[in-house]
C-alpha cells in the first residue's frame, strides 16, 4: 500500500476495500515509526486527522465523493492550517496555532482529503538542505547521513520514505525541485499565479509559488487538479478556465523538441549528474523526442539577481513578525523598539537574519537602483532568454542540482556554497514560468538524480504528458530506500 | 565594495534586530562573501532595459465595495501575546 499511486489508493476506497479512517491510520502508524529517524514532521495530530478522515468517509457515504475524497496528505508547515501549529519552521511562530486555512488547505479539504500532519521546512523557505529549520534537520530518507534538500525537504523525505502517499510543497528558488531531486521523487512548480498565495507565509511573493510533490508526474497531475484555481484573497492569482491536468498524459512524445541550454551542462556540473540526465536524453529520443541545443545566455546572473530580489521581498514580508500580534515576543525588553529588536534577534534563525540585512541593505537609500533596479533589469534580460529559448523548443530539460545530496553539516558554514545549489532552478522563478523534477538515476553513493523540465506559461499538462512517458518508460521513480 | 562591521549594526538597526559586536564581525564576512556573488550584476549594461517587478503582466484587480469580512477579533487576538479589553499591549510609546 505505501507504494501505491493516488489512483490505487483512490480506487481501494471507491470499492470500499478500506475506509480513509483505516487507511489514515496506517499511515499515522508509519508515520510514528519512522519519523524519530527522519524528522520529517513537526506536527502530526491523529486524532485531528482521523476526524478528517471520518468527514471523507461520509461524504463517500453519501455519494458525494471526488477523485481523491479520503486519500491524506502531507502539508508543509508554511500553510496556514486552522487549528494546527504552523511554524514556518521557525521559532517566531513557535506557538503559532492559525486561525484560518490558506486557500490551498481550504482546496484539499473541499475534495476531502485528510491532513497527516505539517511536514518540517527550511525556517521561512530560506535554505536548500533543510538545516535551517528551528526544529533540526530533516534526514535523507536514502541515507539519514546526508541532506534531503530544502526547503521543501521535510515534504520531500516523507514523500521518499512512503510516510505520506503525496505532500505540498512550496517553490521560491527551487524549493520543490531540488528537494524532489535529492530524495528521488517527482515535484512541480506551477506557473507563477496559478496556485493561491493567501494563507502561504510569504518569502518573496514575487516568486514564491506552491505545487504538489509526489511519486510520479502522474500523481502530481491529479494533485495539480486539486490545487489550482483562482482565489480573490491572492492579487496575483489568475482567472484563466479550470484545466484537467491529466487530459494529455497519454499522449505521444512524437515531434517533441526538447531544449538543452548549453549553460546547464557546463561547469559546476556533477559528471555522474551530466550523464543520468544525458542518458534520459536519450529515452526521451527512443520515444519520439528531438534535442536541440538552446542557449540561456543571462541565466548564470540568476543567482545574484535572486540573491538581491528574494531577500529585499523577504525583509518586507517579515517586517511583519514583531511580537506585537501573533507569534513570539522576548520575555524581557526595555521600550519598544527594544522590544522588536529582541524578539527579532530571539525569534529568527541566522539564515533568515543574514538575508533580512541583505534585503535591508539593497533597499536602502542610496544603494536602490545599483542593486534592486538592476536586478529587476536583469530579471527581464533572464525572462526574455526563456521567450527566446521557446522559439525553438518545447521543453526545456537538463539538470535539477548540479550534484546529488550533500553531507548534513557540510555547507552550512558558508552561505554562498549552499546557495549555488539552486543555479538550475532560480531562472524559473525569475521567469515566473512551470518547472518540474523528476529522478532520473542514481550516483555511486546510491543518492538519487533529478532531471528538470522548464516549460512555457501555462504548459504544465505538457510537461506532465513528458514526464509521464518517461515514467512508463523507466522505474526510476519507483524505487524507494530500503530497510525503512 | 565591502561593508564594514559598522555597516552591519547600522543595517541591524534599520531592520530591527538586536546584533552584538561579535555577532556583526561574523555577518560582515558573510555577507561580504553574498555581496561578492551579487557584484556580478553590475558587468552587465542594462541600459534600455526595462525593470521587471512581476512574473504576470496583470494589473490589480478591483472587487465591490462591500463587507466581506466577519469580525473575528476575538480568534485572531486569541493568540497575541499580550491582549487587553481587545487592544494588543505593547510597552508605553508616549508619556
Amino acid at each position: 500500500m505505501f507504494h501505491a499511486s493516488l489512483k490505487t489508493l483512490a480506487a481501494m476506497l471507491a470499492e470500499n476495500k478500506l475506509s480513509s479512517r483505516e487507511l489514515c491510520q496506517t499511515w499515522l502508524e508509519r508515520i510514528g515509526s519512522l519519523n524519530p529517524r527522519l524528522n520529517a514532521f513537526i506536527t502530526v495530530d491523529p486524532e485531528k486527522t482521523l476526524a478528517e478522515a471520518a468527514l471523507a468517509d461520509a461524504r463517500r457515504a453519501a455519494g458525494n465523493a471526488g477523485p481523491l475524497t479520503g486519500v491524506p496528505i502531507a502539508h508543509k508547515d508554511i500553510f496556514c492550517t486552522e487549528g494546527w501549529l504552523t511554524t514556518c519552521g521557525s521559532k517566531m511562530l513557535g506557538n503559532f496555532v492559525a486561525p484560518y486555512d490558506a486557500h490551498v488547505i481550504q482546496r484539499f479539504k473541499a475534495a476531502a482529503m485528510p491532513s497527516l500532519g505539517k511536514t518540517n521546512m527550511d525556517e521561512f523557505a530560506m535554505g536548500s538542505s533543510n538545516e535551517t529549520s528551528w526544529f533540526g534537520a530533516v534526514k535523507n530518507p536514502w541515507n539519514p547521513d546526508y541532506v534531503p534538500g530544502g526547503s521543501s525537504g521535510g515534504a520531500a523525505a516523507c514523500v521518499a520514505a512512503r510516510m505520506a502517499p503525496a505532500a505540498t510543497g512550496t517553490d521560491t528558488g527551487g524549493s520543490i525541485r531540488q528537494p524532489a531531486a535529492l530524495c528521488g521523487i517527482t515535484g512541480l512548480k506551477p506557473t507563477y499565479g496559478l496556485v493561491s498565495r493567501f494563507g502561504m507565509i510569504a518569502f518573496a511573493s514575487s516568486l514564491d509559488q506552491a505545487g504538489p510533490m509526489a511519486k510520479s508526474a502522474e500523481d502530481c497531475a491529479l494533485l495539480l487538479n486539486v490545487m489550482t484555481g483562482f482565489d480573490p484573497n491572492d492579487s496575483t492569482s489568475l482567472e484563466r478556465a479550470k484545466e484537467d491536468y491529466t487530459r494529455d498524459l497519454e499522449q505521444p512524445l512524437t515531434g517533441l523538441r526538447i531544449g538543452l541550454p548549453r549553460e546547464f551542462f557546463a561547469e559546476g556540473l556533477n559528471s555522474e549528474v551530466a550523464a543520468a540526465v544525458e542518458a534520459a536524453v536519450d529515452e526521451l529520443r527512443k520515444l519520439g523526442a528531438t534535442p536541440v541545443e538552446v542557449s540561456l545566455p543571462n541565466s548564470q546572473l540568476a543567482i545574484p539577481v535572486y540573491y538581491v530580489l528574494a531577500p529585499a521581498e523577504a525583509s518586507s514580508n517579515l517586517s511583519r513578525f514583531d511580537g506585537v500580534r501573533y507569534g513570539y515576543r522576548a520575555p524581557e525588553y526595555t521600550d519598544l523598539n527594544d522590544m522588536y529588536c529582541k524578539t527579532r534577534a530571539q525569534g529568527f534563525g541566522s539564515e533568515v537574519k543574514r538575508r533580512i540585512l541583505i534585503g535591508s541593505y539593497v533597499l536602502s537609500h542610496g544603494y536602490y537602483d545599483a542593486y534592486y533596479l538592476q536586478a529587476q533589469k536583469l530579471r527581464r534580460l533572464i525572462a526574455n532568454d526563456f521567450t527566446e529559448a521557446f522559439k525553438t523548443c518545447d521543453v526545456i530539460l537538463g539538470p535539477t542540482a548540479p550534484g546529488t545530496a550533500f553531507k548534513i553539516g557540510e555547507k552550512t558554514g558558508d552561505p554562498v556554497e549552499m546557495y549555488l545549489n539552486d543555479l538550475y532552478t532560480i531562472p524559473a522563478n525569475l521567469a515566473g514560468l512551470p518547472g518540474m523534477s523528476l529522478p532520473c538515476g542514481f550516483d555511486g553513493k546510491g543518492l538519487p538524480i533529478g532531471l528538470q523540465l522548464v516549460g512555457n506559461y501555462f504548459s504544465e499538462a505538457k510537461m506532465l504528458n513528458i514526464a509521464h512517458q518517461y515514467q512508463r518508460a523507466t522505474d526510476w521513480h519507483t524505487r524507494a530506500p530500503e530497510g525503512l | 565594495m565591502s561593508i564594514s562591521p559598522d555597516d552591519v549594526k547600522r543595517i541591524a538597526r534599520l531592520a530591527r534586530i538586536e546584533i552584538s559586536d561579535a555577532e556583526a564581525m561574523t555577518s560582515q564576512t558573510q555577507l561580504n562573501a553574498i555581496f561578492d556573488l551579487i557584484a556580478a550584476m553590475q558587468a552587465v549594461d542594462t541600459t534600455g532595459v526595462s525593470p521587471m517587478a512581476h512574473a504576470q503582466d496583470v494589473s490589480q484587480r478591483l472587487r465591490e465595495d462591500v463587507v466581506t469580512e466577519t469580525d473575528r477579533h476575538a480568534v485572531f487576538q486569541n493568540i497575541a501575546p499580550a491582549v487587553e479589553d481587545s487592544l494588543y499591549l505593547v510597552p508605553k510609546v508616549i508619556e
